[in-house]
Parts: structure tokens; sequence; C-alpha cells
């Protein structure tokens, strides 16, 4: 199947990365290639088969519901690139 | 005095213990040699400071008679491990400054149990990379040469820097971290040993993630006794990794006995790929040979679905990295881009992952975002999970019929020339992967061994897959292997 300038544009904006108009086709391109190689996986018969969830038979460990961490505000926002007054702090979201 | 430097990790071990030597005389000749070798990019970060502290505090244990093996031992840590107040970057822009106020479990355990940390090693950003070309540092440099042409060869990726570094003696052995061979054929490319470990062995918390199903760390190492000690030192279950496996941590390097009589060794006629270079194809009939001498018997298996586990990789890796990667988004830590006067969080979003991430992770992330949208989901993402189950079957049904461990080559070919594949489509360079992504999409235990020089002066590795959990018994045939071969070969210095 070829991916076309419109779905390259489409899942980068689903993927929230920029990519510059004059960039697309050539992005669509390699979307392409790599999309016709991984293609061959329709050789095979899966007829049946669970797919994979774990690749060891475990169970996902449980633990007490309780709280073992906190009072780390300082270090939560240490390396945020903008941080005041206690808050991570973003481009207005609501007009 | 001997150059410390050329010291394996278990001489060190053994010399600090004797007293032939103190672990600051050890550390400050690897700094030394770190300083020399600017020229190999290896370290990207170095720590000289923490270094000395441990260096000292290390000693006073030593001193004291209480030592563990890694005790005033010196390593390289993969850029991919947080280590507290250090920068941890994953090679990459997004990551531009952050210093994690904690350590990785791995770095965590390593730093208890006394050993030295030199710095932080170079990669491919975020381990997407089979050459070192797509770091944010500029790539690290193969210490080995075609002969005596000058051209600068890749150390292999992801963990490139790592196998760099061991192989140059700029530290007693590495951290790194394998998702589709990423200690396995840098391993090889350098000749020395490198080990990924059983999915579940090793604690991921504290590693930055690409594919959680996949990650898993290992020790990069100058022989297999040193790997012994080293993934006893790395593994252990972790509360703080609900993938990570309670299970005893046996003592390898007691394991390694050398004998493999009776032991069943199986060669996969699935590995002879079409255009396989001769000298691979005689090196992996030698180590067969090797391995029979020894006493094994050797049996030819087949692994059916072996021509689709590349594709089911570049399928479940990316998917599994768009959704790990998404939380770079310039909010909580690292870089975030310049905005203009009007900008909204969108264009924050977009603009900051746009300059962050460089062409490969931003092409991954978004293969990743394709097979996980709606209508594709299940024709992309859940076809090889189908895929990946029956891969795994494969070796079940190989390991069912008593074979104790498979043999391979490592790589499809030598270390090549950085630059060579930049003009290549990216599945030409996926290719370097096709020995060694079986044993992460099966969860397996896979130890890169050196085992020969191709004509052109530069190292080969051969690959053993063993049984789940028995790194013991698979590291135990490596050792077998490597005494065969009896790989020396160092490479000559020129930086």
């Amino acid at each position: 199947m070829a991916i076309d300038t419109e779905t390259a544009r489409k899942v980068a904006r689903l993927a929230r990365i920029r990519v510059e108009e004059e960039r697309l086709p050539a992005l669509a391109r390699e979307f392409d290639a790599i999309l016709g190689f991984i293609e061959q996986l329709n050789e095979v018969d899966v007829e049946g088969v669970e797919p994979m969830t774990s690749v060891t038979p475990m169970r996902l460990k449980r633990r007490q519901d309780v709280v073992t961490d906190g009072n780390r505000q300082a270090e939560v926002l240490l390396n945020a690139p903008d941080a005041r007054e206690g808050f991570f702090a973003v481009p207005k979201v609501v007009e | 005095m001997t150059d410390l430097t050329k010291l394996t990790l278990a001489q060190a071990r053994d010399g600090l213990r004797a007293k032939d030597f103190t672990a600051p005389e050890l550390t400050e000749a690897y700094l030394a040699a770190i300083d020399a070798a600017d020229a190999l990019n290896a370290y990207v970060h170095k720590t000289p400071e923490i270094a000395r502290q441990q260096a000292e505090f290390a000693q006073t244990r030593i001193r004291a008679g209480m030592s563990p093996d890694l005790c005033g031992v010196p390593l390289g840590i993969k850029d991919l491990f947080c280590t507290n107040g250090v920068p941890s970057q994953a090679a990459s822009r997004i990551l531009d400054g952050f210093k994690p106020p904690y350590d990785s479990t791995v770095t965590e355990q390593l730093h208890k149990q006394g050993a030295v940390m030199l710095g932080k090693l170079n990669m491919d950003e975020f381990a997407m990379g089979s050459s070192n070309e797509t770091s944010c540092y500029g790539n690290a440099v193969n210490p080995w040469r075609r002969g005596n042409e000058a051209t600068a060869l890749t150390p292999g990726g992801s963990s490139g820097g790592s196998a760099a570094a061991v192989a140059a003696d700029l530290c007693a052995a590495a951290t790194g971290t394998d998702t589709g061979g990423s200690i396995r054929q840098p391993a090889a490319f350098t000749g020395i040993v490198g080990i990924k470990p059983t999915y579940g062995r090793v604690s991921r918390w504290g590693i930055i993630a690409f594919a959680s199903s996949l990650d898993q760390a290992g020790p990069m190492t100058k022989d297999v006794r040193d790997a012994a000690i080293m993934l006893r030192a790395m593994s252990g279950h972790d509360p703080k990794d609900s993938t990570s496996a309670d299970l005893p941590v046996p003592d390898f390097e007691a394991m390694l006995t050398g004998d493999i009589r009776g032991k069943v060794i199986g060669l996969p006629r699935e590995y002879r790929m079409d255009g396989m270079p001769g000298e691979i194809e005689a090196l992996w009939h030698r180590g067969a040979e090797m391995l029979r001498d020894a006493g094994a018997e050797i049996r030819d298996i087949s692994l059916p679905h072996t021509k689709y586990a590349l594709p089911a990789y570049y399928v479940i890796a990316p998917a599994e990295a768009s959704s790990n990667l998404a939380r770079y988004d310039g909010v909580r830590f690292g870089r975030r881009a310049k905005l203009s006067q009007g900008d909204g969080i969108t264009d924050m979003y977009e603009k900051t992952r746009a300059e962050g991430f460089g062409p490969e992770v931003q092409r991954r992330v978004m293969v990743g975002t394709y097979v996980l949208s709606a209508g594709f989901y299940d024709a992309y993402y859940n076809r090889a999970r189908k895929v990946r189950a029956l891969i795994k079957r494969d070796f079940d049904l190989a390991f069912a019929d008593g074979i104790d461990a498979i043999l391979t080559p490592a790589t499809p070919s030598s270390a090549f020339g950085l630059g060579e594949m930049a003009n290549a489509d990216p599945v030409q360079m996926y290719l370097n992967d096709v020995f060694t992504v079986t044993v992460n999409l099966a969860g397996l235990p896979g130890v890169s061994v050196p085992a020969g020089l191709d004509t052109k002066g530069l190292p080969l590795g051969l690959q053993l897959i063993g049984r789940p959990w028995d790194e013991g018994d698979l590291l135990n045939v490596a050792y077998s292997l490597e005494r065969a071969a009896g790989f020396m070969a160092k490479p000559a210095k020129w930086w």
C-alpha cells in the first residue's frame, strides 16, 4: 500500500511532530519502504494464534496500596523547562 | 607497574583484594586513558570527581576485607541509565540538561557494591540505531581499523560507546542495553563479550525506555568470566519493575567449568542467509567444530519463523517507542522549543519534538503511531504480536527437543565504515540485527563471543542463545567457545 503525502501529514500530526510541508513527500517514501518491509508478515498463517502479551509467563505482582513516597515537589520540578510557584508552566490552554 | 587498564575485571578484582594496587590507582589509570582517547568519542559525560570519591570509599572497604566483586572496579555507564545528578539524556537533544535526582536500579546496585563510575557512554539516540550515528553527541568510533587504513569504522550500536570503551581499555567493563541486538552487535564489532539476559532478569527501572517488552540491560566486558561476574551484580528482583522476575540469582562465575560434554548445540538452518559472506559462514562452522571437540553434540535444527522476526520487530518496537516517547513533551523535563507569539500548547509539543528528536527517532515514533492508529491496529500491531508468539514457539519446541543452546553468527558482517550507510534506505541498516532480534522477541538470553578476525583484520563474533533463566549454562558454553577460539587480538592503538 502506498503512503501518500496526506497520510504522512496525518501521522506527523498524531505523533505531535512538526514536519515542514516540503519534507512530507520524502517522509511518505520512507514510510512506504518500511511498511513494504513489514508487509511480509501477511505471508504468515496466524490463524488461531493468540497475540503475545508477555514474553515470560508471569503474573504481574501486586503490592500494598499504600503511599511509599512523596513530599518531593522541588525534585519533581527540578528539571522542568518552565516551573513557577510550584507548578509546571505551559502556554495558555483555554481561552 | 603493569598497565592497570589492560586487566580484566576479574584480574582487577583479584589484584585489589591482594593489595597489588589500590582502587584510587586503578581509577587514575583509567581517567588518564580516557582523557587521551577523546578521538574515540566514547565518553560523553566524564565524571572524574565522582570516580575519585567512589574509589577512595571502595578502598576503605577493601582495606577492611569487606569487598564485593565490583568493589573498586571502574565502569562506564551507557547514557541510557539515569544517574543521580549526572546528565542522562539517551544521546538525545530532547533531554538536554536533564539530570535525574535518582539512580536506575542497576546503577544503584553497582554503586552499593562499590563500583566506580568513570562517566557516561555514547550510544544511538534513544538506543535506536546500529552504528552510533544517530547520537546527538556525534558518533563513537571503533578502536579497530581495517589493517593500516585510516577509515573510521562504526563500533556498532546502539551501545557503541560502551563497546568502544571496553575494547580500548577505557573501563574495566560497561553497562549496555539490548532491544534488538544493541549489546551483541557492538560487542561483535569490537571483539568483546556482551550478554543480553533473559527478559526480566535485570530491572528496567530508571533506564530510559525504548520498547519496554524487548529492552534488557546487560554487561559488556573483556571476557566471559567478567560477563558472569558483572551480570550477577546487575541482576535481581526489583519491586519497582513489575516485569522483573522474583528468582534467585546464581553465582554465574562459579558455573564456568568449561565442561560442556553431552550438551546439545543447535544450528538453525534458517540463519544461513542468502548473500552471507563466506567468512561468516566459515567462522560459524569452525565454532560448531570447537564445541563438538569440547564434547558437545551438534544438531541441525529449524526455527521456521526466523525470516519474519525483523518485520515483526519493526512493528512492535516502534509501536512501543511511540507510546514511551510521548512523555517528551517539553513540560516536565528536558528541552522545550522556543515559541513564537501566539503559539498554543500543540505548537509547543510539535516544535519541541521536531527539534528535540533526530530523524531516526522521529521516523520510528511516526511508524509506531501509524501501526497503532485506528484501522491499522489489527492489520499491523496484532498481527506482529501473533508472529512474535510463533517465533517464541519455534524456540520453545527446539528446547523441548533437548537443545541446550543455539549457535549462530552474531552479525552479517564485520564493522562497516562510518557514513557508508548514509544513503541506504532505513531497512538496509535494520538488517544488521537479523541474527540478534529473534532473541529479544522470544525474551531469551543471548551472548556474543569474539571468535576470530576477518581478512580485513576486524573482529567477528558468534552468538549463543540459551534457555530462559539459564544464563549460567549459557555462559559456560560461551566460556568453552572462548577458550577454544583463543581470541586474544587487541586493536592497535592509534588514538
